[in-house]
């Protein structure tokens, strides 16, 4: 099994969000960048079919120099080797350019799986991996809380609105995992140690032959005009010291004729 | 005139879902501002019959696909039907409800038509002629507004906090969309569904969600929160505390890694109020507080809060909002 996982580098989930100067970014001051925790599931999935089933696992990445760190994360928890595209011709693409990116560097190593997270936490897109399904003319099945592959067949559980929709298909497939498929590992000691003599190969926009004008701030048919908090909540009326009775009469009270909301 | 705005309605198992008629009524004000007409696609198997139900939210056309192929969702199939209309009546603004369908379909769409998409928004403005959409980024703890280039533009809209408008009636022309798409070249199929919860509504599409964190202690005191939440018609969550500890299905799991919520009422129930919680519920329309702890962060925007012990308000507070409704 050749098994591909497509990671994104982001703030920690408990970042607290400031806004930079420019008033359309994140301030990166003091912010943690991690794999996305929805990758790290991805990421799990691959290694476990692979440690069932043979092969070779390899990382992706889009970002500058400080993704390597997330790439090195990865090759300790497992992974073969990592690919690492670079270029400053990346920097601001959206969802349309960094499928782009990763389908040129994908399209050429034919891999049996390519595993993404179902969203990066901080976009919260969810757009990548039916986009570079789409461009690799692949089937796709996002949000996958379940999967058994047995040879070339697969059956995948996706999670919908109260229920799970059971998909059957044929590799190669683009799967994305979502919270449920299973329970990331964490990195070994001598994984840590095995990933520093592992490969993190850098590929730029000329070996890719990807054109300047379909990446990049160029490419994206989509771009933050503007980045703000979100209007800040006051407390309301809180009650304290009352009988549970009393309490629970009053809140109703207020919910039905203050709020109106039952 | 600008080119028509396009809206996907969605359908399972025959039935129209309501988040694609919110998506129909903003697609009405979105063509108005763009002084361009209003086309909904309603796809699935057994729509035909359904195809009124669109009539009071005022499309001037509707194009109808009705095809047993689309009644379980079929990545390739519905990404092929939603391009081939876009194409068919040269659409430059795509609208979706943000379901798991929507949220799936959108953008397999887009990268065949190489179109910009914006997930999960929650504002949409026409200015200047121009759609300028709002979007909840990093769960919620901030908001960004995306501007587009380039036509078509898709936008998933997030269910729950689009009014449904009725509009003036219209009597729209219905044209069939033939679905151009040989189902032996489907890879992928979905075979069938698995009602997993049962009865209950997703924590995703309720407009009240009652949820659990830490203080529930073990699996069997959910039975207060699902109580609560039955009384009130709404559905039953819980914080990443009580996901991670297995009292419950992550399913359930509302905030950063779990799903994010808009309903109009979300009590919190012995949830302290970490930020990744609040993260996924602080756009509710009106938060209630439950905790024993006074100093929680969750009370610093509840609208309304009570400081005591769950285990004492919930079964009273129960009984109170079925006496309201006369269930008791």
């Amino acid at each position: 099994m050749r098994i591909a996982v497509c990671i994104k580098q982001v703030p920690d989930t408990e970042t607290k969000v400031r806004i930079a100067a420019d008033g359309r970014s994140l301030d990166e001051t003091g912010v943690t960048f991690v794999v996305s925790p929805y990758d790290e599931i991805a990421v799990e999935e691959g290694l476990r079919i692979k440690e069932k089933r043979g092969g070779e696992v390899v990382a992706f990445s889009v970002g500058d120099e400080r993704v390597s760190t997330s790439l090195r994360t990865v090759l300790a928890l497992g992974a073969d080797r990592a690919v690492h595209l670079k270029d400053p011709a990346f920097e601001n693409s959206d969802a349309l350019g960094l499928s782009r990116i990763l389908a040129a560097a994908l399209k050429p190593e034919a891999f049996d799986l390519i595993l993404f997270g179902k969203q990066a936490v901080g976009t919260d897109r969810g757009q990548l991996g039916p986009r570079v399904a789409e461009l690799l003319d692949l089937p796709h099945v996002g949000v996958v809380v379940r999967l058994a592959l047995e040879g070339d067949r697969f059956t995948a559980h996706r999670e919908v609105e109260g229920a799970q929709e059971v998909m059957e298909g044929g590799l190669p497939v683009v799967l994305t995992a979502q919270k449920g498929l299973n329970e990331p590992r964490y990195a070994s000691l001598k994984g840590i140690l095995a990933a520093k003599k592992k490969e993190i190969k850098v590929l730029t926009i000329a070996e890719l032959g990807l054109n300047p004008s379909m990446v990049g701030s160029a490419g994206a048919r989509t771009r933050w005009e503007k980045l703000e908090l979100p209007p800040a909540r006051t407390a309301g009326k809180i009650l304290k010291g009352m009988d549970p009775g009393e309490a629970a009469r009053e809140l109703v009270r207020l919910l039905r004729e203050e709020a109106k909301v039952i | 005139m600008a080119q028509d705005v396009l809206v996907f309605v969605e359908s399972r198992g025959g039935q129209i879902k309501r988040p694609s008629l919110e998506a129909l009524s903003e697609g009405r004000r979105v063509a108005a501002a763009l002084g361009s007409h209003l086309v909904a696609l309603l796809a699935g198997s057994g729509t035909e019959t359904k195809v009124s139900q669109l009539f009071p939210l005022g499309p001037d056309r509707i194009l109808l696909a009705d095809d047993d192929l689309l009644g379980l969702y079929q990545p390739e199939a519905y990404a092929s039907l939603l391009a081939e209309a876009v194409r068919r009546i040269q659409s430059g603004t795509v609208l979706l409800s943000a379901t798991s369908l929507g949220r799936d379909l959108g953008p397999r769409a887009a990268a065949k038509l190489d179109a910009g998409l914006a997930a999960d928004c929650t504002h949409v403005e026409v200015t200047n002629g121009e759609l300028v959409v709002k979007r909840p980024v990093y769960s919620g703890k901030a908001l960004a507004t995306v501007r587009f280039s380039g036509s078509p533009v898709f936008v998933t809209l997030r269910p729950n906090v689009f009014p449904l408008r009725s509009s003036e009636e219209t009597s729209p022309e219905i044209e069939r969309l033939e679905l151009n798409f040989d189902p032996a070249r489907a890879r992928v199929r979905a075979v069938r569904v698995e009602e997993s919860v049962g009865a209950e509504q997703d924590v995703s599409e309720a407009s009240i969600v009652v949820s659990g964190g830490r203080a529930m202690k073990g699996p069997e005191n959910f039975a207060l929160i699902r109580d609560l939440a039955q009384a009130l018609g709404g559905a039953m969550g819980a914080s990443r505390a009580a996901v991670d500890a297995g009292w419950i299905d992550h399913q359930y799991q509302v905030g950063q890694t779990g799903k994010v919520v808009s309903p109009n009422l979300y009590i919190a129930c012995g949830i302290s109020g970490a930020i990744q919680h609040l993260a996924g519920m602080s756009s509710s329309k009106v938060i209630v507080a439950i905790n024993k702890d006074p100093e929680a962060p969750v009370f610093k925007l509840a609208d309304y809060g009570i400081v005591g012990d769950l285990y004492e308000i919930l079964p009273k507070l129960t009984e109170e909002v079925r006496k309201l409704k006369g269930q008791s």
